[in-house]
């Protein structure tokens, strides 16, 4: 199975926990005409870590690099969401089973429903479980 | 080569030493005591006589001298020989307030000339050697004490002073020149210029020694002089005050030996002028025993190091002083313990995920002192993952504890986040004093 098409280069960055970090991230990749697609924050005492899906993300990486953040591409997938209740439980015992570990996850909400994003440690195992349990895998396509 | 200058001082047994030593400082007190006003009321304040001094370790009952002593008497106040024995000047360029000025006697020379004949021998140097000496000549001590020091042993100096680079790497390539004399950055200096001179100074010179002091520097930067210019670099030290440049390190690289027949050391506690034992971190105290026109009993230098009292691999007995570690003027007080910035600055250098800048904020909460580390995250050691980057911080916070046995809180910033500055840093920022 090509699982190549299901991973999906988020970008990452470091950000100090200041007033106006998120804003100033925003307004660089607005200049350069780049949709944020998704996002989340994770924060820790003192320094945060801003996780973004976008449209362009090496054009991203590069203008955010220039500024002087400290900023790193990391592969995730997308795993499309049934409105009913249990369905990330579902998610997580198909990678559980077979030994993937969950790193983080977040949600949005697509065009057609939502979408749980998923950073995990063996990204091609996971592709394969997920596919097999018969969830619906979003291409990297759809986002860039 | 010559294994020693002189052998019979160099190698003589510690008690034979410091018996010459007790004897040196027995007489310099007295010849003080008796001639020089400034000493005497000084010795008078603190309420001791120089029939007090009984054994060597009575040193420590005798007062302070301080740089600002040096200063209020300028510029010759102090000075205990008169107009005609003097035979020269040196004058250091006061950064803060007056100037200081350091006169010279014909023995003031010799005692200095000797000091570094037996530095230069130590390192390898003697008969035969071409030595370029890059230090500044003039009013600053390097460049003329380097030169007297080089013709001493017999090598062949090559006084080239400061400046004009591009000929100095030409004169060091015709004339052969085997060790240079100058300051570490000044020597980095002279390796890129040569590169872009398309000289190698590994194979297209014959150099092989550097002598490099007059600013502070790491072993760090060592290892990367040595390993470029394929030279042994060895650190010199030495202030005005104390004549000039005057100690070296030897071949073994552990320090530099202090000449005891020269001069008395003592590391004290800057805060309670207690006198530390060997080993123990706190402020390089010296007494000059050979020195005549600018005495100096207990003079507070000011820098942070250890001392070794052991003897060295080389032979030699006397005590080495470890690479400068800090100023006292830097030094912080957290919670009653010394903090140097210099400290942090070793220990960050060991943790590749974090840049070497830095910035201290030290602040008041309730009755304790907090100290703040910030330093930046490398791009490295950046990662997506929460927990990855709290281990990061964790161990730069464990390891800072663990160098300076205080608590620190450190907080990662953003790369290239923090000020930089161009020579003396100023990485402190202190919130107690507002
Ligand atoms: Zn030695």
């Amino acid at each position: 199975m090509d699982t190549q098409k299901f991973v999906i280069r988020q970008i990452s960055i470091f950000s100090e926990n200041r007033p106006g970090r998120l804003a100033a991230i925003a307004h660089a990749l607005g200049e350069e005409n780049i949709n944020i697609l998704a996002f989340s924050i994770a924060e820790a005492n003192g320094f945060g870590v801003v996780r973004a899906l976008v449209d362009y993300p090496e054009k991203a990486h590069d203008k955010l690099f220039s500024l002087g953040y400290n900023v790193a591409f990391t592969d995730v997938i997308a795993v499309r969401m049934k409105d009913q209740p249990g369905g990330l439980y579902e998610v997580a015992k198909v990678l559980g089973d077979a030994g993937v570990n969950i790193e983080y996850s977040y949600a949005y909400s697509g065009k057609e429903g939502a979408v749980l994003i998923l950073r995990v440690d063996q990204v091609d195992e996971a592709i394969k479980k997920i596919k097999n349990s018969g969830a619906t895998l979003l291409e990297r396509s759809v986002f860039h | 080569m010559m294994k020693s200058w002189d052998p019979r001082i160099e190698e003589m047994p510690k008690e034979d030493l410091q018996r010459m030593q007790y004897r040196l400082l027995k007489s310099l007190v007295y010849r003080l005591y008796s001639f020089s006003p400034f000493y005497h009321d000084r010795m008078r304040e603190q309420n001791v006589h120089p029939d007090d001094i009984r054994e060597l370790t009575d040193v420590k009952k005798l007062p302070f001298m301080f740089k600002r002593d040096l200063r209020d008497n300028y510029p010759d106040k102090i000075f205990t020989s008169t107009k005609d024995e003097l035979v020269r000047y040196h004058v250091s360029s006061g950064t803060t307030g007056k100037p200081t000025v350091v006169g010279y006697t014909q023995n003031d020379l010799n005692t200095w000339t000797t000091s570094l004949a037996r530095a230069l021998t130590s390192v390898g140097l003697g008969r035969g050697d071409v030595i370029q000496v890059s230090y500044g000549y003039g009013l600053f001590t390097g460049g003329l004490g380097m030169h007297y020091g080089a013709e001493r042993i017999g090598a062949t100096v090559l006084p080239t002073s400061v400046g004009n680079t591009e000929r100095q790497i030409e004169l060091m390539q015709d004339l052969g020149a085997t060790a240079i004399a100058c300051t570490p950055s000044y020597l980095l200096h002279i390796g890129e210029v040569a590169e872009k001179m398309g000289v190698d100074i590994k194979k297209d010179t014959e150099l092989r020694t550097g002598i490099l002091g007059a600013e502070p520097w790491t072993d760090r930067m060592r290892t990367r002089i040595e390993d470029w210019l394929g030279i042994k670099a060895y650190d010199i030290y030495g202030t005005s005050e104390l004549s000039g440049p005057m100690f070296t390190e030897c071949v073994e690289q552990k320090g530099f030996h202090v000449w005891s027949d020269i001069a008395l050391v003592e590391i004290i506690d800057p805060k309670t002028g207690e006198s530390l034992e060997s080993g123990q971190k706190g402020e390089l105290t010296i007494t000059i025993l050979q020195k005549e026109a600018l005495p100096m009993i207990r003079y507070r230098i000011g820098d942070i190091t250890t001392m070794d009292d052991e003897v060295c691999a080389c032979g030699r007995t006397h005590p080495r002083i470890q690479r400068i570690q800090g100023r006292v003027d830097d030094m912080l007080i957290i919670r009653g313990i010394n903090v140097f910035p210099s400290q942090i600055e070793y220990a960050l250098m060991a943790i590749p995920e974090v840049g070497q800048h830095f910035q201290i904020v030290v602040e008041r909460k309730g009755a304790l002192d907090d100290m703040l580390v910030r330093v930046e995250l490398t791009k490295e050691s950046f990662s997506d993952k929460i927990n990855d980057i709290i281990q990061v911080r964790q161990k730069v916070e464990h390891r800072l504890r663990n160098s300076l046995n205080v608590n620190v809180t450190v907080e990662l910033v953003e790369p290239g986040s923090l000020p930089r500055f161009e020579g003396k840093s100023k990485r402190v920022v202190d919130k107690r004093s507002l």
